[in-house]
């Protein structure tokens, strides 16, 4: 046994990695994701009563997954009496046999695919993957999607519901809906991190590190789970790729673009490893696999950006052919901005001026933002000015705001 | 097991198109019941006559209250239905992928109350 200098901190820290196990376990031995997560917080107040009495035990999640168990089975023995469903999921844990260790990542997998099942509203996936996998409570949910405390909760409990009362199944999809229902979890996973990346409140701040945090570590256990589908090593290398210049995207409360940097700050251990991760997609590629989906192709982006030692040293030409690539999977006008931006640097800003202005996007800050630099580098000042304007006037992101301010206040 | 209602929404004009129209759908829709007796899920289906042929009665007050039409002012009523036992939301979800195919209209899949 461990004596632990900070019990509390640390009994917080393994439930909450432990979390999404306990719960997957839980939820396929007793059927009903409710009893689950009760029986899961009555093993955290067991722990933080007994641990620092005893030490942390040496397999902590075993011993949170075991108590949680007991607790269950008690509550279900006291309630047996008057609640014939719970009396009948009780029979069915007992007739069940003891299930192999393996069969607990499998548990984790089901419950991630019933949190991002189709028939459940997008915004309440997010919420249920977070709460139910990822661990975080009701409230740091509700506060990372700046809604009321009550509002998040009656969504994840409608979720719960539906998924009770209409029967989402809890299993992996067959084979011929697996592809589908992956990019479902990834499109989950993609949108958490990006609140994180750049965050679209004015309230919350610039960069969201919890959740960028949360989004990677459950793309890491999705990947431990299908190390096979390359999509999932995909967004997970254009993940790291992304978090690994976190530290210098801001300075002075102001977003730094790619392009201004300073690259000694990006985090290198991350950068090698997507890198590794971006490689080996490359390699399943050259050996026969699909063709890249999108996240392949935009963790490859980032792999060329994140090899240049400085800016002028990046390899245009080789983004441009990735994001026609991309362009071929995902023909969507945002792609085409972001081909356009690499354009500029290999023909020139009047070229990809052109291209951005074919793009019906007016609503979108960043097309407003990038015709701003295309009009400042042609000298087209005033025009410049009114692109920073519009710009402003579509995004609430402070860091985002202070840095067109600074370069619509930079133009002669 | 849960028994499911699988409902196709239609519109007035959805009646007035000529039966030699409607004969694929007929067909579609015979063969798709078909395969749902087969299987062994069909709990009831039917289609229903146009919504003006509808009547309400409203017996919450002192006397019963009988007016013509449906109870609902809308555009779209419930054409038609199914009643499926099933194992699962995902399995309801095929068959009613299935059943708008043949229908050629939009399909809400909802849940029975338990019967517990």
């Amino acid at each position: 046994m461990d004596s632990d200098p900070e019990p509390t901190v640390s009994i917080e820290r393994i439930y909450r990695e432990e979390y999404g196990r306990i719960v997957a376990s839980l939820t396929r031995r007793f059927g009903d994701i409710d009893i689950a997560e009760e029986a899961a917080g009555e093993a955290l107040l067991a722990a933080v009563e007994r641990w620092p009495r005893d030490g942390v035990p040496p397999n902590p999640g075993g011993w949170l997954t075991t108590t949680a168990g007991n607790r269950a089975i008690d509550r279900l023995r006291r309630e047996s009496h008057r609640d014939a469903k719970h009396q009948a999921a009780l029979m069915i844990s007992d007739d069940s046999p003891h299930e192999p260790t393996g069969a607990v990542e499998d548990d984790r997998l089901r419950l991630i695919f019933t949190c991002c099942h189709p028939a459940l509203a997008p915004e309440a996936r997010v919420a249920l993957t977070l709460r139910l996998l990822g661990g975080l409570t009701v409230a740091e949910i509700a506060q990372a999607f700046l809604v009321p405390e009550t509002t998040m909760a009656q969504r994840i409990t409608r979720a719960k519901k539906k998924i009770s009362v209409a029967k989402i199944p809890y299993r992996v999809p067959s084979p011929a809906d697996l592809g589908e229902r992956v990019d479902g979890v990834l499109a989950v996973l993609y949108l958490v991190f990006n609140e994180g990346y750049l965050s679209s409140s004015a309230d919350a701040s610039p960069i969201r590190d919890e959740l960028t945090g949360e989004a990677i570590r459950l793309a890491r256990i999705l990947r431990a789970l299908l190390p096979d589908a390359p999509e999932v090593t995909g967004l997970l290398a254009l993940m790291l790729l992304t978090e690994a210049r976190r530290a210098v995207r801001v300075a002075d409360g102001q977003l730094v673009p790619l392009h201004e940097q300073d690259r000694g700050g990006w985090d290198r251990d991350l950068i090698a490893e997507g890198h590794d991760l971006v490689r080996e997609c490359l390699a399943l590629r050259a050996s026969g696999g699909a063709r890249p989906g999108p996240y392949q192709l935009l963790a490859a982006i980032n792999a060329v950006h994140t090899d240049a030692p400085t800016a002028a040293d990046t390899d245009w030409s080789q983004i441009a052919t990735l994001y026609a690539q991309l362009y071929a999977v995902s023909p969507s006008p945002i792609v085409a901005l972001n081909r356009a931006v690499a354009i500029a640097e290999l023909d020139g800003p009047a070229l990809a001026l052109a291209e951005v202005d074919r793009l019906d996007l007016a609503t979108y800050h960043a097309w407003h933002a990038t015709r701003a630099d295309l009009l400042r580098r042609l000298g087209r000042s005033a025009e410049a000015r009114a692109a920073y304007d519009a710009a402003l006037a579509l995004t609430d992101n402070e860091a985002e705001r202070a840095y067109l301010s600074r370069r619509r206040g930079q133009l002669g | 097991m849960t028994k499911y209602l699988l409902s196709v929404h239609s519109g007035l004009d959805d009646y007035a198109r000529p039966l030699d129209e409607m004969q694929p759908m007929f067909d579609a829709v015979g063969q798709y019941n078909q395969t749902a007796r087969d299987a062994g899920i069909w709990v009831f289906a039917g289609g229903l006559q146009s919504p003006d042929l509808a009547t309400v009665i409203d017996n919450t007050g002192a006397a019963p209250i009988v007016t013509d039409g449906p109870y609902l002012e809308s555009k779209e009523w419930i054409g038609g239905f199914w009643i499926f036992e099933l194992p699962d939301l995902d399995v309801a979800l095929q068959w009613a992928t299935e059943a708008s195919k043949a229908c050629g209209g939009p399909v809400e899949v909802r849940p029975f109350e338990g019967e517990a």
